[in-house]
């Protein structure tokens, strides 16, 4: 009671002796005469107590678990979580997230659905980060970190962390949108204390500001610098200048206006890095005959800590082999943006023996994956994303590559691939081969494409995965699908988390049995596929437990969504028209509803309906 | 071509993808053969699938609707016309986010040559700055009278040793250095590939450039 409201005000404490709070409360208690202090005394020492064990108590759920014990419990809980962690931003209001925890110095806030990113969401549907950023300046000033995923920010609410949260250390912007370069050059003016500044696949607007320039002079004490989605110029000078100020420097990764000439600058003046984005990987001109090119493979050789490389915007394959050195020590190489063979690949996969998690396009064909699956054997994750993603294009990656990698890389967790081909063969080979599998996503491009050698669905492989793969938790569909997949997901698939599915099924079973048998389903994301109003209502006993369900283009009406919303009045209902739909009528276009505490948000827009 | 299932396809001009399981067939009527009409089919009589549209919907047309736009969102429509007409493509499909296509569409156009290259251009002294698409010029002096036209002013002719005589415009670019460079001292190829946008500058300051 007056104890904690003492609190609320105070910055977070370090850990406080037993001993010593316990005194000062019975000073207090004597002090204002209440009689329930002394008699509270053994609680109040329990409280202290669980306050100190509370502290080393990291992860989330098992905070959240802590605070159901009982209300003393619930209140300390409360007074020691330092990061919240908040998955989606309209579950709960920034005012009732600050008032339950009082000493937060960490928020961790999520927006959009995923399917927001493939533009299957109206632009300007919501998820500011305005609301958020006014309430943690006034309730958090001590506030550190903010991380953010798919959420919309401006340059205002860059201008508040930077100018309200004096000691702010580390902003990442994930898939994030609504702000530009002016914002960015406000708040690196104003954080002095900044360490890490992460803009990951986040859209930057070029207002043509020089934020680069706007770092504080001297010496910074930044950690981290990520700005390989800014699709602007930088002022090269000015960023020299920096990473020669800033010797803690370890993760800097380049946007594709960085030059190989300019990487070279930048290399040997931070020689300590463990992250590095290259930039373009190409001359900013052709290097003119005679012309000295400076020693690429020297700069790579001094950097003994690099275990991470990425970039290769615009890479110009004749200079790879200046990454030979540092392949031996390599964890993760991200080649996702770099257009190369299997000839080009071959050399430096064969050096790569530590190799854990490795993203590259299908220009390497079976036979480049064929190579990582020869050398990588602590292989962890795979993602191969396409070079043409178009439903009828080139295929160079098939079930040949995919048999190649479950054979060579029995300790992968989690793959992404994407291809034109793939057999129920290979996937179940994948199963029995990699049964640490934790993450299974296949997307067959071309909509329900039956396995190409024996005309069957898909329904066996992915059967196959949710059945031999016990500790997968995320799955993602694709090919020709009868409800027979579902069925087998559901039966199976019991540790499931998030599941995405497009163009698949027959029929309202195949949903029914996914909402009917996977208990710990919390993401479920639906496009193109013919489940209706009487799948949906299977799954009523469920959805308290998810985040979030995400339909589109599926067989939903309005009153089969109005069901819902009346017989579950904590779960918000959106129905979302496309921007340049009608009103209502007997489809629904987009249904997209998860739990909150909050009911209706107030921030609308006009093509949004909430049951 | 012959289809798995025996219809002989139109001659030339259609376009046909047969899907197992799901027969979709799209038909060219350029021809004017009506293959739609004599089709066989493996969904349930009476259900008709128009072309391109996945699962059969109440009443409304798709959201996840045939996109016209195509793949890319960069606003350069002119490369549709170079690319052979596809399968329409749906929204969103495959999941693969704009700014990945875009940054693979980019190298793409950039390998081929074949599409815009659009740069701003300033004026020293305009109130607006405009933009051209590089890649429509095939060489300086085009570039150059179609900026003198553009702008209504005059140029002057390039020499390797004075830069630019005879007006007091000097055509310059910013290059992926950041660098201010005058206006053709590298290839044509180069120059396409390096250079940023362009300012024209005016009197002194570009007076200068030929003093250099």
């Amino acid at each position: 009671m007056s104890e904690d409201d003492e609190r609320q005000q105070s910055p977070p404490s370090d850990l406080d002796f037993v001993s010593n709070k316990a005194r000062n409360c019975n000073a207090t208690g004597s002090g204002s005469g209440h009689p329930e202090f002394q008699s509270a005394y053994p609680d109040q020492v329990l409280e202290n107590v669980l306050e100190n064990v509370l502290h080393f108590l990291t992860s989330k759920r098992d905070r959240n678990a802590a605070s159901l014990v009982c209300k003393s419990w619930y209140r300390v809980e409360a007074l020691t979580r330092s990061e919240l962690f908040i998955g989606n931003c309209y579950a709960v209001s920034p005012a009732r997230a600050t008032a339950r925890f009082t000493r937060v110095r960490a928020l961790q806030l999520k927006g959009k659905p995923r399917f927001a990113d493939f533009n299957l969401m109206p632009p300007d549907w919501g998820a500011h980060f305005n609301p958020w950023a006014l309430a943690m300046a006034k309730a958090y000033p001590w506030l550190e970190k903010v991380h953010l995923k798919r959420m919309t920010v401006t340059d205002d609410d860059l201008a508040t962390l930077a100018l309200l949260l004096l000691g702010f250390k580390e902003l990442v912007l994930v898939c994030c949108d609504g702000f530009g370069t002016s914002g960015l050059a406000i708040f690196v003016n104003e954080c002095r204390q900044l360490k890490v500044l992460d803009l990951i696949d986040s859209e930057v607007s070029d207002d043509e500001t020089d934020w680069i320039s706007c770092f504080p002079e001297g010496e910074s004490h930044l950690e981290s610098l990520i700005f390989d989605c800014v699709e602007c110029h930088i002022n090269f000078e000015a960023l020299e200048r920096l990473v020669a100020n800033s010797p803690s420097l370890k993760k800097l990764r380049l946007n594709r206006y960085v030059s190989i000439g300019q990487l070279y600058r930048l290399m040997i003046r931070a020689p300590q890095l463990t992250h590095l984005g290259t930039g373009s990987f190409s001359p900013s001109e052709i290097a003119g005959q005679g012309d000295q090119e400076p020693d690429y493979v020297n700069a790579f050789a001094a950097c003994k800590s690099l275990v991470c490389l990425s970039g290769f915007r615009e890479i110009i394959p004749d200079y790879l082999p200046a990454i030979y050195p540092v392949c031996a020590n390599l964890t993760s190489l991200n080649f996702s943006y770099a257009n190369i063979t299997a000839e080009q690949l071959k050399p430096i996969i064969s050096k790569c023996h530590k190799l854990q998690v490795f993203w590259v396009l299908d220009s390497i064909c079976d036979e480049g994956l064929q190579a990582v699956a020869a050398t990588c054997k602590e292989l962890r994750e795979l993602r191969v994303f396409p070079v043409d993603p178009r439903e009828d294009g080139d295929g160079p990656v098939s079930e040949v590559g995919l048999q190649a990698i479950s054979e060579g890389c029995r300790k992968l967790q989690s793959i992404l691939y994407f291809c034109q081909r793939m057999t129920n063969a290979a996937v179940i080979a994948m199963s029995k081969n990699c049964p640490d599998l934790v993450v299974f996503r296949l997307c067959i491009m071309g909509r329900h494409r039956a396995d190409p050698v024996t005309g069957e669905p898909m329904d066996d492989g992915f059967g196959a995965i949710v059945m031999n793969c016990k500790k997968l938790t995320r799955l993602a569909v694709s090919g020709l699908l009868t409800d027979k997949a579902f069925d087998y997901i559901g039966q199976h698939g019991k540790l499931v988390r998030t599941l995405s599915v497009a163009f698949a099924g027959d029929s309202d079973m195949g949903l029914k049995y996914v909402l009917e048998g996977c208990p710990q389903l919390q993401k479920l994301e639906i496009r193109d596929s013919p489940f209706g109003d009487a799948a949906l209502r299977s799954g009523l006993h469920h959805y308290y437990n998810m985040r979030f369900l995400w339909m589109s283009s599926c067989r939903l009406t309005p009153s089969g969504c109005q069901e819902i919303a009346r017989a579950m009045p904590r779960l918000v209902v959106e129905v979302i028209r496309s921007a340049d739909e009608e009103e209502m009528d007997d489809a629904v276009e987009i249904l997209y509803m998860y739990r909150s505490l909050e009911g209706p948000r107030t921030d609308l827009p006009k093509f949004v309906t909430i049951l | 071509m012959v289809s798995k299932f025996g219809l002989a396809n139109a001659p030339s001009s259609s376009n046909c993808t047969i899907y197992l399981g799901r027969l979709t067939m799209e038909v060219n009527y350029e021809n004017g053969l009506n293959l739609k009409a004599t089709e066989l089919r493996l969904g349930l009589p009476g259900s008709d699938e128009p072309e391109g549209q996945t699962t059969p919907r109440p009443n409304k047309r798709t959201s996840s609707e045939i996109s016209s736009s195509g793949l890319t969102d960069d606003g350069n429509d002119d490369h549709q016309a170079s690319a052979p007409p596809a399968k329409a493509q749906v929204v969103g499909w495959p999941p693969i986010r704009s700014y990945r296509k875009n940054c693979i569409q980019a190298k793409k156009n950039e390998v081929e040559g074949g599409t815009g290259r659009y740069v701003k251009v300033s004026v020293d002294g305009a109130a607006y700055l405009r933009k051209i698409d590089l890649h429509v010029y095939g060489s300086y002096p085009e570039l150059l009278e179609a900026l003198e036209k553009m702008f209504k002013l005059t140029i002057g002719a390039y020499s390797e040793r004075e830069g630019y005589n005879g007006s007091e415009y000097a055509p310059t670019y910013e290059d992926k250095d950041g660098d201010w460079m005058l206006v053709g001292d590298v290839p044509w190829e180069m120059f396409i590939s390096s250079c940023k946008r362009l300012r024209i500058m005016k009197g002194s300051e570009a007076r200068g450039l030929g003093c250099v």
